[in-house]
Order: structure tokens, then C-alpha cells, then sequence
């Protein structure tokens, strides 16, 4: 999967989880957090469907590096490559 | 036979939508069972019916709005007796109230037919005037069928919806949504004299034990920290039950302890269903229903009894940054607590000075119902249990 496909996937989820299409144009620099106005239990159902679609359990201990899309795509491809 | 009638979903709720019936004529329902989907001012719910038979005849139509207490379906009852004996003789001198048990029989509110003296305060009738109400258009809830203040309150809250030109559904909702938190937030502060106290809680060990707990669970089955403060103030609540109860010119001692979460709705708005026995149930328990009831809030699909079954609420603002939260109380209950976000502060432990993670906790308690000693037992026990998040 490459970075356009990650994105893209990432994207699809956390419209699913927040049943906000402006997930899909969300700035990929800026905390999504602040954009989709997410709490503890929205983020922790989005890293839920990412494991289920892509097979990656990410630890507690990582979550402060998720703070963006870019970030969270760049540790998702480190991961599955 | 028994009268289904549109239930109370809220203390600021005054009538419904009827969206979708779940059972036709002959259908049997039974307790608990759900028989029809309502939209109120903040969601719709599924509403559950309490009286076990079979559904007789449907009076009202899909997307017909009615008052609360409007008859809108018949039962015909396995125990008539039972279902009578569920049904109040006169109308109350209380407000109605959320019930606990849900929606059940009932005799709707009186209103004045036209030609007939019509029973009101003076203040509820130069209010009435000012806001250009019809005072037998409104649902009377006083003594002897006497109009009230509130009554006529209720009334305003829902007339600019009625009256104002259609809007996008969306906005619609929004707007009704505020003015229904406005009416219960209002009467709230009006007739719940609030006292509030504050406990600065050191939330190391909570902090720790759930970072390690998490570390040996998959995602899916990780917890928050907020399932702990559920837990935590539901456990301290059994030690201090006078918070868990109600004001009906005496306490009302509540058997069960559910609490009421506030929820945010995307958009805007709030909802605080409930978590039905929280202090019987695990930390897991709690946290698949948490994220259950989160989920079908925003998706409107909660149940009426969750809706109306909450015997205290927790609103946690940490996460958008609030250092504290002084709630206003919602009606009925007794006691709402309140959290802040998790700031490392100076403290001394054991001698040494050190960082460590602290939470503001707020209690806002109805001072006609408790004191501030019995508020600070009751801080001083959910600090206590926090200090100790492996027993929980």
C-alpha cells in the first residue's frame, strides 16, 4: 500500500468513525484531533478499525506520535513494510 | 387495556415525534421490549414498553407530533391489574419526571377546554401574555390542574420551533436542541440552590496502573481513563448515598447507582445517558458499554431508559482543555461531578518534591438535599478509590 492509498484509507476511516465527509479534506499537517473534534473514545475506535483493516496494533506508548495524518501514514508504513 | 403514552425522555422534554411504530395491532410486546422510535429536541430513541400484552390499536401516525403523556397507542395487558395499578389516579402536584422504569400507562396532563375557567398563577399569566401564549393551549402541572410558572415555561420553549418558518432539518435540530438544554439547564439553576466543592486529586497511580494495564491488551479491549472515574465516582457514591438520590419535598434515596455521562453531539448539543449500575459492574464492563452508548448517541440510537434512568452525571471537559468544571445540576438528580484535565503539578510525596499528574475533580450538589460535609466525604472517598485503581 503506498502513501496515496494509506491516506486515502485513513481518511475513509475516520469519516466512518466521526460520519463527517469533511474527513475526507482534512489538512494531512494539522492535528486531527483539532480538525474532527475527536475525544479519547473517537480516536481509540479510529486506531480499532485501523487495526481490523490493516493489521497493526499500535501500543498506547506511540500514540503521541500520531498527532497528524502525515504522521500517523508514516508510522503505518513503517509498520507494514 | 392499557393507554401507551408518549413518554418523558428528559426533564426538558414536552412533546415528541413519533418517527417509526416496531409492533402493529395483534403484535405481542413484552417487557422491555421496544415499540416504537421517538425523535425528542436532542435524539431519537428507541422507547421501550414496561407493560407486557398485546398492542390493541396505534392512534397515532408515523411523523405525527404530540405532547408528552398523549395517549398514543393501547395495550391490551396480560395483568390489567398490574397495568392499573401503574397508572396514576389524578395528575400530580409534581412536575412529571423522568421515571426510571421508562415510559409507562399514565393520564395525560390537563388542559383547560375552551369556555372553562382557566386555573394560573398571576405570574405564569403575565408571563403567558408576554410571550403570546394561548393559556389552554398549555399542559397544566400545578395543583388542581392550576397552571404554573414552568408550565408556561415549557410552553415558550417549544413555540418558536412551531411557529418559525421551516429551516434545514439540520439547523432545525440544533436549534431545538438548545432551547431544550436552555428550558432544563434554566430550571435547573432556578430551583436547585447549587453549592460547589473542588479536590485537587493526584492521579499518579491511575495514571500508572491504566499505561500498564493497556500495555498488555490489544487496542480493542484497551480502557480509557474516564471508565475509571465512572467507576471511581459511582464506588464513592455508595458511601455517600444522599448524593445518589432525589428532591421530592424530602430525599429520595436511589436503589440503583447509573450514571449519566454527558456526551457530546457532532454539531453541538449534549445528551447523558446512562451506564445502568456502575458500581456492580467491571472496568471492561463499562467500557464496552461506554463506547456502546457513545457510539448510538451520535448515530441516535439510544434507548428511552437510558435516557431518563441517569441517578447522577459526570461531565469530563479534560480532554478540551478546561483546568475545572463547575456543572449545573441536571433536574432531578442530586449531585453532577465534574473533571478537568490532567496537569503535572508540584507536589511533595514522601518528602521529595516531584511532578505528578493531578485532576481537578468539582462537586455541584443541591445544598436542599445535602451539606458541604457530606459533598467533602464524598470527594475525599473518590480521591481515596483513585488512589487505589487496581481495586476497581
Amino acid at each position: 500500500m503506498n502513501d496515496t492509498e494509506l491516506q486515502s484509507t485513513l481518511r475513509r476511516i475516520l469519516a466512518d468513525i466521526t460520519s463527517d465527509s469533511e474527513a475526507n479534506i482534512i489538512k494531512a499537517d494539522v492535528r486531527i484531533r483539532d480538525q474532527l473534534d475527536l475525544d479519547s473514545m473517537d480516536f481509540l475506535n479510529f486506531l480499532i478499525a485501523v487495526n481490523e483493516e490493516l493489521n497493526v496494533d499500535i501500543p498506547e506508548a506511540d500514540y503521541p506520535k500520531l498527532r497528524t495524518l502525515n504522521d500517523i501514514a508514516s508510522y503505518l508504513a513503517a509498520k507494514l513494510n | 387495556m392499557a393507554e401507551f403514552l408518549m413518554p418523558i425522555l428528559g426533564a426538558d422534554m414536552t412533546e415528541g415525534k413519533l418517527v417509526s411504530w416496531r409492533k402493529q395491532p395483534g403484535d405481542r410486546v413484552e417487557r422491555g421490549e421496544i415499540i416504537a422510535e421517538v425523535e425528542t429536541d436532542k435524539a431519537n430513541v428507541e422507547v421501550e414498553c414496561y407493560v407486557p400484552g398485546v398492542v390493541e390499536k396505534l392512534l397515532i401516525e408515523e411523523d405525527t407530533t404530540v405532547s408528552v403523556g398523549t395517549p398514543i397507542a393501547f395495550i391490551k395487558a396480560d395483568d390489567e391489574a398490574a397495568a392499573a395499578a401503574a397508572q396514576p389516579v389524578a395528575p400530580s402536584a409534581a412536575p412529571i419526571a423522568p421515571s426510571s422504569e421508562g415510559p409507562r400507562v399514565a393520564v395525560e396532563r390537563p388542559r383547560a377546554v375552551p369556555g372553562e375557567r382557566v386555573r394560573v398563577s398571576p405570574a405564569a399569566r403575565q408571563l403567558a401574555e408576554q410571550a403570546g401564549i394561548d393559556l389552554t393551549q398549555i399542559a397544566a402541572t400545578g395543583p388542581g390542574g392550576r397552571i404554573t410558572r414552568e408550565d408556561v415555561e415549557a410552553a415558550i420553549a417549544v413555540k418558536p420551533a412551531a411557529s418559525q418558518a421551516p429551516e434545514p432539518a439540520a439547523d432545525e435540530r440544533q436549534v431545538r436542541m438548545r432551547q431544550a438544554i436552555a428550558s432544563s439547564m434554566s430550571k435547573s439553576a432556578r430551583e436547585i440552590p447549587h453549592f460547589h466543592l473542588t479536590r485537587e486529586i493526584d492521579m499518579h497511580a491511575a495514571v500508572e496502573w491504566l499505561a500498564a494495564t493497556n500495555e498488555k491488551r490489544s487496542v480493542a479491549e484497551r480502557l480509557i481513563y474516564a471508565v475509571l472515574l465512572i467507576k471511581s465516582v459511582a464506588l464513592a457514591l455508595l458511601e455517600t448515598p444522599d448524593l445518589n438520590a432525589e428532591w421530592q419535598d424530602r430525599v429520595v434515596l436511589k436503589p440503583e447507582i447509573n450514571v449519566g455521562m454527558a456526551v457530546s453531539m457532532r454539531g453541538g448539543g449534549l445528551v447523558a445517558p446512562a451506564l445502568l449500575n456502575a458500581d456492580k459492574r467491571t472496568l471492561e464492563d463499562l467500557m464496552a458499554g461506554f463506547r456502546d452508548l457513545v457510539q448510538r448517541t451520535r448515530a441516535g440510537k439510544l434507548l428511552g431508559s437510558e435516557l431518563t434512568s441517569g441517578t447522577v452525571t459526570i461531565t469530563n471537559l479534560g480532554e478540551l482543555g478546561a483546568d475545572s468544571v463547575y456543572g449545573i445540576i441536571y433536574p432531578h438528580q442530586v449531585a453532577l461531578v465534574g473533571f478537568g484535565r490532567i496537569t503535572d503539578q508540584v507536589r511533595v510525596v514522601d518528602g521529595l518534591i516531584g511532578a505528578r499528574p493531578v485532576i481537578v475533580a468539582t462537586l455541584s450538589a443541591d445544598h436542599r438535599v445535602v451539606d458541604g460535609h457530606l459533598g467533602s466525604t464524598f470527594l475525599a472517598a473518590l480521591d481515596r478509590i483513585l488512589q487505589e485503581p487496581d481495586k476497581l
